[in-house]
């Protein structure tokens, strides 16, 4: 399974050149870096080649990582019958910059599109039908961005005056507690208060 | 008469309609009764699950997994516990193995047993309903006495599962799997020669399976379409590769096939719950490694290495190596999967869910197009749709 897959993995870059940026195998999964311009020639390789035959495209999803300059990465997972293979492919996404919809060659990529322009707001280009899909009629934001609040911004009641649902800003009647249980002592190298003890044996020492 | 053209007819199906399996809302552009375009809405029971989990230590994330898929709620508790083992590299015993696979199948039984009977109300069989909540409360019994609760199990641990199972609830098990065929057979001898049922299906959302590809269906679905892809089979997880089991395959990808899918696959489902009970190792049901699993109460009262491995574990909780995986499981619906990952912490960075049910309504509009309105209610019910899945 192991060298069936980096075997693979070194067919398709061979095969595409310069498309691939970067093949990695890791806890026996393939995974291959793509550029944003060259994806869809990639995810068209993949699906017909004889070798590949990747005929389903299983899962698109986004991860954030603020920190990064090209904050999203983007994961289509792809699923091979005939050989039995499981096969990653990346790119690296922003805000600003659209993707080239992959709906012309896989028709379950419209709602999972949809889906990732609704939860990250990566804008794709050519999409059939690009609403919004699992949050509320009129939600501004993408709340799986790392910089929403797991709270939202606005919150929903049923107003008796006016006899409908009215959107008013989250009022917190307690402060949201984020619980972090991690070891305060792991990784610390010096013990606090163990900084008079070190100072007293440097100066005896000198 | 000159011609007229006429305006197609919006028609609102749902969110509170009976026959739309929970919360869809469905918007429909008529011609007369013709299908024209089915718009589903969806994400009206969105709880922002992917979200939540990313607050959560990586064991309090579990129950979420109960809520998406309630009618089977242990099988996508089995894809987080096999993708958190996967990252870890850790093995689970032999027991724990086969008591998940068997709970697995319960869930598979559960999941059938309501979706065969909803899809026969919807389509005008009342019966079959009352039959098959009476054996679905036997099987949540057997979820009960297991773990305690009846839908929302928390059964399935990182590592194996929480407990391992009282006395002579396996005994049980084999009684029930003895009379449940005779079930079937009734079930069956209420519907498959049914005139109404079949013409209500025979030939109502036909896919083929290059169309099944292209819309990412898996499970029943795919198997309807005559694919014989089981990933019990293809790509087998915990003990699947050591139970006989058959896959079942339609023939042509229509309501009626699936259905037919879904009852054979509760007859091998029975069959592999019989072999699980039969080659029930002895032994334990979680891994030993403690930075993972909690220690033993008893060990608890004796030793304090134990007693500090428990309350790490239920307040920080274990940490996960960097790393990412999608795994994926045969649910009931469909492969099931998780893209897990992991930047070493106590927290999963992200955690996507695959839902089946997900790409199966993707295609809903693609299928009920030059359909009936009244064949829209047979094809969504032959999708087998949870929302909670769905929407997340």
């Amino acid at each position: 399974m192991n060298q069936a897959l980096l075997d693979l993995g070194e067919y398709i870059a061979s095969a595409l050149g310069e498309a691939i940026t970067g093949t990695e195998l890791k806890n026996d999964e393939l995974v291959l870096w793509a550029k944003p311009d060259t994806l869809l020639k990639v995810l068209k390789f993949l699906r017909d080649n004889q070798n590949c035959q990747f005929r389903q495209l299983a899962e698109v999803t986004a991860v954030d990582y603020p920190s990064r300059e090209m904050r999203f990465e983007l994961v289509y997972c792809l699923l091979s019958l005939t050989h039995n293979q499981r096969i990653k492919v990346k790119i690296a996404a922003t805000e600003e910059e659209p993707v080239e919809s992959a709906t012309s060659l896989f028709s379950s990529a419209i709602w999972y599109e949809r889906e990732v322009w609704d939860m990250y707001g990566i804008f794709f280009a050519n999409h059939p039908d690009l609403r919004r899909i699992l949050t509320d009629y009129g939600f501004e934001g993408h709340p799986l961005r790392k910089d929403f609040p797991l709270t939202g911004y606005v919150e929903v009641r049923y107003d008796e005056t006016q006899k409908r649902v009215v959107y008013e800003p989250v009022k917190l009647s307690q402060e949201f507690r984020n619980f972090d249980f991690s070891s305060p002592w792991e990784g610390i190298v010096q013990l606090p208060g163990d900084e008079k003890a070190e100072k007293e044996k440097e100066g005896g020492v000198a | 008469m000159a011609e007229a053209t006429i305006k197609p007819l919006t028609l609102n199906f749902g969110p509170q309609h009976p026959a739309a399996h929970g919360v869809l809302r469905l918007v429909m552009e008529m011609d007369g009764e013709i299908i024209e375009r089915a718009d589903p809405h969806i994400g009206l029971l969105h709880r922002g699950t992917e979200k939540l989990i990313e607050y959560k230590t990586y064991l309090q994330a579990l129950p979420y997994f109960d809520r998406l898929d309630y009618v089977a709620p242990m099988n996508q508790e089995h894809v987080y516990a096999l993708a958190i083992e996967k990252l870890l590299k850790i093995e689970v015993p032999k027991r724990g193995q086969y008591i998940r696979v068997l709970y697995c199948e319960i869930g598979r039984i559960l999941n059938h047993i309501l979706n065969i009977t909803t899809f026969a109300i919807d389509v005008g069989a009342m019966t079959p309903i009352l039959w098959g909540f009476e054996q679905r409360e036997k099987l949540m019994e057997f979820y009960e006495r297991a773990c305690g609760a009846r839908l929302h199990a928390a059964y399935f641990r990182p590592g194996g599962v929480h407990q391992d199972l009282p006395a002579g609830l396996l005994a049980d098990i084999s009684t029930f799997c003895a009379q449940f065929p005779a079930f079937l057979d009734d079930l069956e001898g209420l519907l498959t020669e049914n005139r109404i049922f079949r013409q209500r299906t025979v030939d109502i959302g036909t896919i083929n399976f290059d169309e099944a590809m292209d819309w990412g269906f898996s499970g029943p679905m795919l198997r309807g379409s005559g694919v014989a892809w089981d990933l019990r089979k293809s790509q087998p997880y915990d003990c699947y590769d050591e139970i006989d089991f058959d896959i079942p395959v339609g023939k042509n990808g229509d309501c009626f096939d699936r259905y037919l899918v879904r009852i054979e696959e509760m007859r091998q489902s029975q069959r592999i719950i019989e072999q699980c009970i039969e080659k029930m190792p002895e032994g334990p049901v979680l891994a030993p490694n403690h930075k993972v699993t909690p220690p033993r109460r008893d060990d608890m009262k004796r030793s304090m290495e134990a007693l500090i491995h428990h309350f790490k574990l239920y307040t920080e909780g274990f940490h996960v190596p960097e790393g990412e995986t999608y795994t994926a499981v045969e649910a009931p619906k469909g492969e099931f999967g998780v893209y897990l990952v992991a930047d070493g912490s106590n927290r999963p960075y992200r955690c996507k869910i695959k839902a089946p049910g997900f790409a199966h309504l993707a295609a809903m509009d693609y299928m009920c197009r030059g359909h009936m309105l009244a064949d829209s209610v047979a094809i969504l019910g032959s999708m087998d749709i949870v929302f909670g899945e769905v929407d997340r």
